[in-house]
């Protein structure tokens, strides 16, 4: 499903004393399939364009295209709901979106809410929880008496219950631990490559973000201000710290080793394997030459 | 050195009538000394948050004592001891208070009774050393995931804390902010000797601490400088954490054959061996 944003501003408490906008202008198309990247400094509007993707929010003005849906200011938009099948958000704060009294209810509520029935919702809901990375026991509990990283992993397994085509996540790994960060970035790359799907990926690590993206959005003040593929933007030091950005801790590394050695190596390394290969080829090809 | 707050043998249970649950902090004891910086590291659900709410006295322990600087925790010295501890937690929704930005910040400083003027004063630096000035009158609960950390941080700054707790509080904030937070908190550590426990999962910030403590499970599995906790290696990611990235990068090299003595830390000291081990010759 393509998303295309047309000259989309959004203030929030419009038309009150208390009138904010936090989106200008902003233009950006995702084509389906995509694994696309938003990065940008704390308040740069990422969560406010999060919620155009499914219609959450209307733009106050511009045009919204969803599939062949379209959401358009001023206009009333049309049955949404086949859209808020289709594109699933993991919001930045998991306790926005638990509600149920059990976790099991939590996750089945979505896909039952869309026409799935109660054995295929509890199917899915005892498969998704393992995924995540949490015991069976836990669907039992109430999804508000469990850890900040729990409550993450609920959430997740939520949105995944829905199989949305979509999958938009904000900020998903903050609170879980080191280990199910990289376990559950993973699966969401597991999931995009084999069913296909669009992802869309707002992150404050410049690492998964370089790891994972086929293309990656900045937004800086409201505005989206550059869009790009991973290794060249992430090649230009100087242009992210326009947008108070840096690029992610392996590149930073590379130019310390860079600095050491006095001289370039082939190709910016988006990721450590990379780094490691290009670096070993440079030492044996210098030892090589002794 | 003296010793500002003790865990003695700490247990407790979100559900005591259940005695075969899994307590979610059992049996953990620690000291931390005035001005020192501890982090809390430990895989989801390991007990992590629950001993911040021991730390302030919102929660109290089945078994065992919490002494904030000698005196015992008790339902009694609640108030008092709570005055000299800030506390950011994990969820910055859960704690504002406020209608407004400023109000929040200010709000814990009116209970203690602090005047006026005082507090005007610092209301506003505690929000200047955040770079939330510019959002006095905004509401709380309408504000950036970003943005939201930020005000927490500041509330609990404007309590001239002596004992700052840290739940994941920069969790959301770019890596620019991240750094600002963690500069502005040492520099307060310089000035004041303040006493910092940080609950975080960003190992590179556990690097940089005096002291480790390391959950699993609702027991401190292992304690001890950064150095020693990094060096038990798998056993890391075993029980939910990882490797820094300057180890997992030594890794990656030796398996390309790149020549280097030790296991690495830090940057600088990987960048100091790969030169002399292969490149200063
Ligand atoms: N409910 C709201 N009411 C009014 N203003 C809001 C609301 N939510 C966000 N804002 C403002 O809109 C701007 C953009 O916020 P947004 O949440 O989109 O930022 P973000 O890029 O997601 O930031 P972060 O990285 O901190 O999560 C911010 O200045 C914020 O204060
Ligand atoms: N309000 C509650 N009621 C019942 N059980 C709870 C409650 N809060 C936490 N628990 C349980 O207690 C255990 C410890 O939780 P705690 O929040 O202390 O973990 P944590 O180490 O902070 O984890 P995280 O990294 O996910 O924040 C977990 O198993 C959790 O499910
Ligand atoms: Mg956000
Ligand atoms: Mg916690």
């Amino acid at each position: 499903m393509d998303i295309k944003l047309q000259q989309v501003s959004y203030a929030y408490s419009k038309g009150t004393p208390f009138e904010k906008y936090a989106l200008h202008d902003v233009e950006l198309s995702i084509a389906s399939g995509t694994y696309e990247a938003i990065i940008g400094h704390t308040g740069s509007g990422k969560s406010t364009i999060l919620q155009h993707f499914n219609g959450l929010l209307k733009p106050s003005s511009g045009t919204v295209h969803i599939g062949d849906r379209v959401v358009e200011a001023g206009k009333k938009a049309k049955e949404l709901k086949p859209i808020r099948q289709k594109v699933g958000i993991v919001f930045q704060f998991p306790e926005h979106q638990l509600f149920e009294e059990t976790v099991l209810k939590d996750i089945m509520f979505g896909p039952m809410n869309f026409g799935v029935s109660e054995k295929d919702a509890e199917k899915r809901a005892r498969e998704l929880i393992t995924l995540v990375g949490l015991p069976d026991n836990i669907l039992e509990k109430s999804p508000f008496d469990l850890s900040g990283g729990q409550m993450r992993r609920v959430a997740i397994a939520g949105v995944l219950a829905m199989e949305p085509e979509v999958i938009v996540l904000d900020e998903p790994t903050a609170g879980l631990d080191p280990r199910g960060q990289k376990e559950i970035m993973d699966l969401f790359y597991t999931l995009h490559k084999e069913k296909g799907l669009t992802t869309i990926l707002v992150t404050h690590s410049m690492e998964d973000a370089a790891r994972y993206a086929d293309r990656i959005a900045i937004m800086h003040e409201g505005k989206c201000v550059l869009t790009g593929e991973p290794r060249a933007l992430f090649a230009d030091s100087a242009t992210l710290a326009k947008y108070r950005l840096e690029p992610p801790r392996v590149v930073r590394f590379q130019h310390k080793v860079e600095q050491m050695i006095g001289k370039k190596l082939s190709k910016v390394c988006l990721i450590e394997e990379e780094l490691a290969e290009e670096l070993g080829q440079a030492i044996r090809e210098g030892r090589a030459e002794q | 050195m003296s010793e500002i707050l003790s865990f003695n043998h700490i247990t407790f249970s979100y559900t005591p009538e259940n005695a075969e649950a899994r307590k979610a902090v059992q049996d953990v004891s620690f000291s931390v000394n005035q001005g020192e910086w501890i982090a809390i590291v430990g895989h989801n659900g390991s007990g992590k948050s629950t001993m911040a709410k021991l730390m302030c006295g919102l929660l109290f322990p089945e078994q065992g004592e919490v002494r904030i600087k000698r005196d015992v925790l008790t339902e009694e010295n609640l108030w008092e001891i709570r005055s000299q501890i800030g506390m950011v937690f994990q969820n910055p929704d859960n704690q504002f208070v406020g209608a407004t930005v400023q109000d929040d910040v200010a709000f814990s400083l009116e209970n203690n009774g602090v005047p006026y003027e005082e507090m005007v004063i610092r209301v506003k630096e505690a929000l200047e050393q955040v770079k939330m000035e510019g959002f006095i009158n905004h509401e709380p609960h309408h504000l950036s995931g970003g943005q939201k950390q930020r005000v927490a941080i500041a509330g609990a700054l404007a309590m001239y804390p002596q004992i700052l707790i840290l739940d994941e509080a920069t969790s959301m904030l770019d890596p620019q902010g991240r750094e600002e937070v963690l500069k502005t908190v040492q520099a307060l550590r310089e000035k004041i000797g303040l006493t910092v426990l940080s609950i975080t999962h960003d190992l590179e910030e556990a690097l940089l601490a005096d002291r480790v403590i390391f959950m699993n499970d609702g027991k401190k599995y292992a304690e001890g400088t950064p150095a020693e906790i990094f060096a038990l290696g798998d056993q890391l990611v075993d029980f939910g954490l990882d490797l820094p990235f300057a180890t997992k990068m030594t890794k990656l090299l030796q398996a390309q054959g790149v020549q280097l003595v030790g296991q690495h830390m830090t940057e600088e000291e990987l960048v100091n061996d790969l030169w002399t081990s292969n490149f200063n010759k």
